[in-house]
């Protein structure tokens, strides 16, 4: 009988899921004061199937907290409560929390029920609330202190919730203390929640693991609760709501009909609930799983699998059939051969190249995902950000079906999402400031990816106040990083924010400007084997575009050869090859030698020096050949002795059994059986830089 | 039977019970030659004994750092002791070996080749006497002797693997080493 | 009866304090600064330190951090004296384990009330 249960539940957290980012995407979509009652009606719906659902399959922490979300809704589609970002941000909230719950309970793990009551006391604390004439009910906003005496309901006592962290012995103070002082202020019903008390043989007597439920009947000012707890503030997580003589806040009840604004109680808990909202919403982002697709399929959310379409299996299989057929072709033909048979050998191998040639396009799609997969976290965090920053901004995502291998997806998630927060915070300016400069209040930001030529690039553009050329040169003279201008373009420039050490954040925002660097963000991208380039317009806004290749295991190389040694050029890293006449030369004394092509002057990096290669076939550079490649937005060209062939090589990992060897991104194995290196063109620059003079930085 | 022959007999006889005891447990370590010293490491570390084969030269390495070969579609590092540790260099003939070994990192473990001037027999740590090591010429071979063993008057340096690759396959940064100790 | 650490490199404040505290019955150990009182409270296990901030030699915070470190004062009430509430001195004392803080200037009243809630 469980079992047919659980296959019912599959079902159900597969829709809760789909329902829980319904409510997200909707919420986000609400602006406070409009009404969209169809959309309030989706998000409506969508917690009252969660809500029914839960309660037929038992999941009463569930739907309990499920149904007080729905009040709220309810009274919001009704137009019984107007739409308050105060409310709209206490649901996406609880949203986070229901998640953690499904996925919780699917997984078979504890639901953190401490995060979920404080969640919850917060609900209610709104349901509570006034729900018409919300003006200045902003969340955030400064308390006013001006009330004007309520003639309606009057706050009989307190309800406080009381969760210590766990280390909150270690600064010496001590919750009973607290509680005590609590008990000072009036009578107190004090409940204690052994829940998390660990086993006796895991016990660790330095940590504290009560959380306490504190009901105060007391009249007193929010602010003599608020000062008992100013001490311990970061050290719990905690709720105080008030309990009135009109509708008990209890469980989710209809607010009074004869509502009369209750001022000074809600106003200042708006002081107190920023820290509770904080504090809960720390622990509730700790524990929310990783939000990716929810945890559809049954997997356990974030492991390492795919979902594949059994189709394409199907026809893997199909393809390994042939494959097979053809080797056991080739193999008979190979017991008894003769010269004769040749043309039977050569069709042989033919099929068997076209077979392998399938196989491995087949295998590799597999990996491919939809972008949307990384793109999908941006919504809920920009809007985020944009509220935290008081600024107004709108995303757009272009180009999410875009199909990336799924390595990709992984690793590029953590750069983007540096980036946009770096394009939100420095970019993009202030709604008074944007209107000043006669743009309008909202700033935008595009995410788009795209294919193009045997890439993928994903840029992300914005409209605000673009780079600051100057304080960037200034900075970047200043730092260390380079000597002087010289003729750096504005490109150029710009880019010089990818230099280790570089931040021109004038404060340290707790946004973007903390550790992770720009030169991380381009290390990460140069390990995917891919590059990143930077344009901005001042005044009207930038783009940052990055370039990754469609697969991180094979690629497309030119081989060349240096001296007797070959090595392997990226493809997508060649501009073109040419011969380099000698009036195209030109050498300046101090600062490398360069070569003329169409209107630029790009340096040349000899292989043969750079790599320490001997018997070199030539030192003439007209005697060799120039292969002109760009890496992170710069041009230069290789000097090297000849092209071989273009083929499709196997990535081979140097680092499994050795080092990363400067210039190269790994290796591969030659259809000799010989090991060739495969150039890694940024870091190949960086080590010529050292090397020679060279003139794109001065800096070593 | 002359002496002799009952001498050889009786060496005979002694060898077939020291392979018979062989095969009870013991350390057992593969020795080669290197410099006209002999040198011991753990057998069980030993992954392939192979000829020389042309590398693939690596840019900017160290001199003993010989280059990378492919063995069976993976990419091992191969380094020349002599050069590793200070000594002559001799030109590789068909004689030269190429032991394969498996070290152990802090990040897990890793194959690398290694050029001695010929591999030889198997010792067998309970036959063999093992001593602390006195202090060799090189500081880099020192710290990677983990024993002196003497095996029918020949003395056989032992060394750890794991040290004596050490600096190569890890990019252990200077903090890390501190701690090490 | 419960002994207390007081530091604070100005000796007017020290007597202020330790005169107050040793009025309800408290005994008080003084110290100058950091130094002074980690080399005291090494010596003599007390019931709650109490210390200013700005000190030479070893300012207030630090003199918290390093209490911290020794096992007999892992658990022990630590007060920072900080002039003004700011968030800051706050945040970095909360950071090196301090309990909490009394806001100067105050007065004797608000000193014992302070001192009673924590250590009875």
């Amino acid at each position: 009988m469980s079992i047919d249960m659980a296959q019912f539940h599959q079902v159900f957290f597969e829709e809760s899921f789909e329902g829980l980012d319904i409510m997200e995407s909707g919420l986000l979509g609400m602006q406070p004061g409009e009404v969209d009652s169809e959309e309030i009606n989706a998000i409506f719906r969508a917690a009252h199937s969660i809500k029914g659902g839960a309660g037929t399959f038992g999941f009463t922490d569930i739907s309990s907290f499920t149904h007080i979300m729905e009040t709220l809704l309810d009274e919001m589609r009704d137009g019984r409560r107007d739409v308050t970002a105060e409310a709209v941000e206490a649901l996406l909230k609880s949203v986070d929390i229901l998640r953690h719950m499904m996925t919780a309970t699917q997984d078979g793990d504890d639901i953190d029920l401490d995060v979920v009551k404080i969640q919850q006391a917060e609900l209610e604390r709104i349901l509570a609330s006034d729900g018409s004439g919300a003006a200045g009910q902003e969340s955030g906003s400064s308390a006013s202190d001006e009330g004007t005496a309520s003639t309606g309901e009057e706050i009989i006592g307190w309800k406080i919730v009381f969760n210590p962290h766990d280390t909150i012995l270690r600064s010496g103070n001590d919750p009973y203390r607290i509680i005590r002082e609590l008990s000072e202020l009036g009578e107190t019903e004090v409940n204690c929640d052994t829940d998390q008390l660990p086993d006796l043989k895991d016990f660790d007597v330095e940590s504290y693991h009560l959380s306490w439920d504190i009901r105060l009947n007391a009249a007193v000012e929010q602010q003599a609760i608020n000062e008992i707890f100013d001490w311990v503030e970061d050290e719990c997580d905690m709720a105080i709501v008030p309990i009135t003589d009109g509708a008990p806040s209890a469980q989710a009840a209809a607010p009074h009909p004869e509502e009369v604004k209750k001022p000074e109680a809600v106003a200042t808990e708006t002081t107190a609930a920023p820290s509770a909202k904080s504090a809960a919403a720390k622990p509730a982002a700790n524990k929310t799983a990783a939000k990716a697709g929810g945890a559809k399929g049954g997997a356990k959310s974030g492991g390492g699998s795919i979902r594949v379409d059994t189709a394409k299996i199907d026809s893997l299989i199909n393809m390994v059939g042939e494959l097979v057929i053809t080797q056991s072709m080739l193999g008979m033909l190979g017991e008894d051969f003769d010269m004769s048979r040749v043309e039977k050998l050569n069709e042989g191998l033919g099929q068997l190249e076209r077979h392998t040639r399938e196989l491995q396009e087949s295998v590799m799609q597999i990996r491919m995902l939809p972008i949307s997969f990384t793109f999908s976290r941006f919504p809920r965090l920009v809007h985020d950000l944009s509220t935290k920053m008081g600024k107004k901004i709108e995303l757009e995502m272009i180009g999410e079906e875009t199909e990336v291998d799924k390595t990709v997806i992984e690793k590029i998630g953590d750069p983007l999402v540096h980036l946009v927060r770096n394009s939100l915070d420095h970019g993009i300016e202030m709604p008074e400031d944007r209107v000043a400069a006669g743009k309008s209040e909202t700033g935008k930001i595009q995410l788009i990816a795209s294919h193009k030529g045997g890439n993928i690039v994903i840029e992300i553009r914005d409209d605000g106040k673009g780079l600051d050329r100057d304080r960037i040169l200034s900075k970047a003279i200043e730092k260390g990083v380079i000597s002087d201008a010289g003729n750096l373009s504005d490109k150029q420039i710009y880019e010089l924010i990818f230099e280790a050490g570089f931040s021109t954040a004038e404060q340290i925002s707790d946004v973007s400007g903390r550790g992770v660097g720009m030169d991380v963000v381009r290390r990460n991208i140069n390990e995917l084997g891919g590059g990143i380039e930077i344009e901005s317009d001042p005044g009207k806004g930038s783009a940052i575009i990055i370039r990754l290749p469609l697969t991180l295991a094979i690629l497309d190389g030119q081989s060349i050869k240096v001296g007797d040694e070959t090595y392997i050029v990226p493809l997508v890293s060649i501009v073109e090859s040419i011969q380099c006449k000698p009036d195209m030369l030109n050498k300046v004394a101090g600062k490398g030698e360069t070569f003329k092509l169409r209107e630029a002057y790009l340096p040349i990096i000899r292989m043969h020096e750079v790599f320490g290669v001997e018997n070199p076939i030539s030192t003439d550079i007209t005697e060799g050949l120039l292969v002109v490649v760009e890496g992170d937005g710069q041009r230069c060209g290789l000097f090297v002795d000849e092209l071989l062939g273009q083929h499709q090589v196997v990535i081979k990992s140097l680092e499994t059994n050795y080092k990363k060897v400067d210039g190269t991104s790994g290796a591969t194995i030659l259809g000799d059986g010989s090991v060739a290196l495969i150039l890694d063109i940024p870091d190949l620059m960086r080590l010529a830089r050292r090397h020679q003079p060279i003139q794109f930085l001065k800096s070593a | 039977m002359s002496a002799q022959a009952a001498a050889e007999v009786e060496k005979e006889k002694d060898q077939e019970t020291e392979k018979a005891l062989l095969d009870v447990v013991g350390d057992q370590y593969l020795t080669f030659r290197l410099a006209e010293e002999d040198y011991g490491i753990d057998i069980l570390r030993v992954q392939e004994i192979r000829g020389w084969d042309e590398v693939t030269r690596l840019p900017n390495a160290p001199e003993y750092v010989r280059g990378v070969v492919n063995i069976r579609g993976t990419i091992v590092p191969v380094y020349d002791l002599r050069l590793k540790f200070s000594m002559p260099f001799r030109e590789y003939t068909k004689n030269t070996v190429v032991i394969v070994i498996r070290t152990e990192t802090l990040k897990g473990s890793k194959s690398v080749g290694v050029v001695v001037d010929a591999v030889a027999d198997v010792l067998h740590g309970h036959l063999i006497d093992i001593t602390q090591s006195p202090d060799f010429g090189h500081e880099q071979m020192t710290e990677a002797i983990s024993g002196l063993a003497t095996f029918q008057d020949k003395m056989v340096v032992l060394l750890d693997v794991d040290k004596l690759v050490k600096d190569d396959a890890d990019e252990v940064s200077e903090d890390e080493e501190v701690t090490e100790e | 009866m419960a002994t207390i650490l007081a530091v604070d490199d100005s000796a007017s404040m020290r007597q202020m304090v330790s005169f107050t505290l040793k009025g309800a019955g408290y005994e008080v150990v003084e110290a100058v600064d950091g130094v002074d009182a980690l080399s005291k409270a090494k010596q003599q296990a007390v019931n709650l330190v109490i210390t200013d901030v700005n000190m030479p030699n070893m300012d207030g915070i630090t003199l918290i951090a390093e209490l911290r470190k020794l096992p007999s004062y892992k658990f022990t009430p630590l007060l920072m004296l900080t002039t003004e509430s700011s968030p800051e001195k706050k945040q970095a004392g909360k950071a090196a384990g301090a309990t909490g803080w009394i806001v100067k200037p105050f007065n004797p009243d608000q000193l014992l009330a302070t001192v009673k809630k924590v250590i009875g």
